[in-house]
């Protein structure tokens, strides 16, 4: 007990999330064997010869040395079992330990996890991919009217933030994002809840959303168009269609992954209903739900596309609409670059909501 | 005692069943149980496995929903619950799993003194992930005991740990139940574990309380004890498991 206490003592000086913690677990997780196995192997290195003093008694032929590994094997599992044999002198237990370790080290047990983080990797790729494209361009592989270059694209957006059509367009876009997915979770979000935690709920709602998740949001854009007409509220219903759909299903399934003794405690420790789904259902849900935020920011961006280039007089899929009946490759390309960005951002701020959500998760990914 | 007319309460019982019965489907589970447990009395309850306990258990705290039956059942306004896994709840941490459900003025106040009674102060703010399968149950203990409960029922509670734990665990709980003076009922499938611990024990065979064993023993309980020995073999026998059979086999 007294243990628990001392150990306990840096615990509650921790008061935010435990992300902090996060990577020393990885990587005290990551390597303790092969740490400690280097360290003392190097540590006893070449200086300690195998000491021939206390084996006088094994001849020393050529196929006797050829097994000395097992020998030393063999004769370290005597010294421990019977200490007192030991010649003064000798290397201890452990120093031998050490040393068939040095000897077996190369048939470690494979691991099995992922093992440690490249530092920056997740810059690797991208990086490769730009140095091509430059590559590409300079070397006149790549024809400008196929693809800019990527220092032409660099300056035509100093251009288009000059003459203010980036910063309208990309505010008119952010907004029916942001619109489209605050709506389009709330839903899927109330939707996942009525039909997770009602069985009438889940007959009544499940069925419908099964079918609405067959058809592609997009098929639907023409009918949309028809009853909503061409404005914003068309575009807004398309991307809160495409979003609410994966925020259903993965909060519905979270919610139905709770484990039933959790209601079962509830029940002993007389929690209330709103205290139950509080303190049980939606933290329980929370893992599926954040995991159906990451597909529904990816489906918003999809569907903002696609409802900018359709009959549309502003937003970023406008511009490069436009640019492409002038051939404009270069506003083209800031346009799918500006996408990119938007979506990586996104995602990047559902990830940390996640990781700072779920911190009480311990799982491979670290 | 919710049905237990007013007035003298000096020597009513803390729990009393009067003819229980309890069956899935035609499988009869308990077949006209009486039991009776005095106030502040720990009670060990024996039986093979499949003979029952968590199915009178679960009667006790009211979570027997699917099952059928008749019967009395007595028990006190709080009982606490302490099942086999710690079941915290992962995504609190270890204070608000003691307190879930603690409706009290000063509940962080007595969160705190559960869990440095349970020698885990300091601890409040870690993740039940990041605490040892002992720990866990040891918060699971705080969490019953917040509650000042008049009953504890305890459903195998160190079935899941290792042997030297659960000898640590035994001295907690039994220091606790001192302390604290609930009426406790005990499952366990361990003979040994229930004569270290109870002050009686009761055997559960063909659904109902088939034999009863007090343990009037003092001081330090430990199987080296004559008397210890003298109460094991009674309970083997009463098993009907010979004094040389694994205990495990009950
Ligand atoms: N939910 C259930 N549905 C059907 N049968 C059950 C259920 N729970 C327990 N039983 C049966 O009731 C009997 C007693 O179970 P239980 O009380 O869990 O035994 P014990 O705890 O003594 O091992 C067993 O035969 C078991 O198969
Ligand atoms: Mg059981």
């Amino acid at each position: 007990m007294t243990a628990n206490v001392t150990r306990a003592v840096g615990a509650p000086t921790v008061s935010g999330p435990v992300v902090t913690e996060d990577p020393v677990h990885q990587d005290a997780g990551a390597s303790p064997g092969v740490g400690v196995v280097q360290g003392t192997a190097t540590a006893l290195g070449p200086p300690v010869p195998p000491s021939t003093a206390d084996r006088s008694a094994s001849p020393g032929t050529a196929g006797e040395r050829e097994n000395r590994s097992l020998w030393t094997t063999l004769r370290l599992w005597t010294t421990r079992a019977a200490p007192r044999d030991r010649v003064p002198g000798a290397p201890s237990p452990s120093r031998l330990a050490a040393r068939t370790d040095r000897k077996a080290f190369k048939p470690r047990r494979p691991r099995l996890g992922p093992g440690r983080r490249i530092p920056g990797g997740a810059l690797l790729g991208p990086f490769l991919l730009l140095a091509a494209w430059a590559a590409g361009s300079a070397t006149g592989v790549l024809d400008p009217r196929v693809l800019s270059a990527p220092w032409t694209v660099v300056t035509t957006v100093g251009d288009l933030i000059a003459n203010g059509r980036l910063q309208d367009n990309l505010a008119t876009s952010a907004e029916r994002f942001a619109y489209g997915l605050v709506l389009g979770v709330a839903i899927g979000t109330v939707l996942a809840l009525v039909s997770g935690l009602s069985r009438w709920g889940e007959a009544v709602l499940d069925g419908p959303i099964q079918i609405k998740r067959a058809v592609p949001s997009l098929a639907l854009l023409p009918l949309l168009i028809l009853w909503l007409g061409i404005g914003e509220g068309m575009k807004i219903t398309t991307i809160v269609l495409g979003v609410l759909i994966p925020v259903y299903i993965h909060t519905h399934n979270g919610l139905r992954g709770i484990d039933s003794r959790y209601a079962e405690l509830a029940e002993t420790v007389d929690l209330g209903h709103a205290a139950f789904i509080r303190r049980v259902i939606l933290p329980g849900a929370l893992p599926g739900f954040l995991l159906g935020l990451r597909f529904a920011v990816t489906s918003a961006w999809l569907s903002l596309v696609v409802v900018e280039q359709i009959n549309s007089t502003s937003g970023i899929g406008y511009m490069m609409e436009l640019a492409r009946t002038y051939g404009q490759t270069d506003v083209i390309v800031v346009g799918l670059v500006l996408y990119g960005v938007l979506g990586l951002l996104s995602d990047g701020a559902v990830r940390l909501v996640q990781r700072r959500a779920l911190s009480w998760r311990r799982t491979l990914a670290g | 005692m919710a049905t237990h007319p007013g007035g003298l309460t000096v020597d009513a019982p803390a729990v009393r069943i009067r003819d229980l019965d309890r069956s899935f489907g035609e499988h009869r589970v308990l077949d006209g149980l009486n039991l009776t447990l005095h106030k502040g009395e720990f009670v060990a309850l024996l039986g093979r496995s499949g003979s029952g306990k968590s199915t009178l258990l679960r009667a006790l705290a009211g979570l027997d929903y699917d099952v059928h039956g008749t019967g009395e059942i007595n028990v006190p306004g709080k009982v606490s619950v302490v099942f086999q896994d710690s079941r915290l709840l992962p995504w609190q941490r270890i204070l608000d799993n003691v307190l879930l459900g603690l409706k009290a003025p000063d509940a962080r106040r007595r969160g705190l003194a559960a869990l440095a009674e349970v020698g885990l102060a300091g601890r409040e703010r870690a993740w039940p992930n990041e605490l040892s399968g002992g720990e866990q149950q040891r918060v699971a203990l705080a969490r019953s005991l917040v509650r000042e409960p008049e009953l504890l029922l305890a459903d195998e509670p160190f079935g899941a740990l290792d042997a030297l734990t659960r000898r640590r665990m035994h001295g907690l709980l039994r220091e606790l139940y001192r302390r604290h003076r609930p009426a406790v009922l005990l499952v366990t499938h361990d003979v040994d574990e229930a004569i270290a611990l109870a002050d009686r024990v009761l055997i559960l065979h063909k659904g109902h309380i088939a034999a009863e064993q007090a343990v009037d023993l003092d001081g330090e309980r430990g199987p080296g004890d004559r008397d210890f020995a003298r109460i094991r073999a009674r309970l083997l026998a009463a098993l009907g498991v010979g004094a040389d059979d694994d205990k495990d086999g009950t």
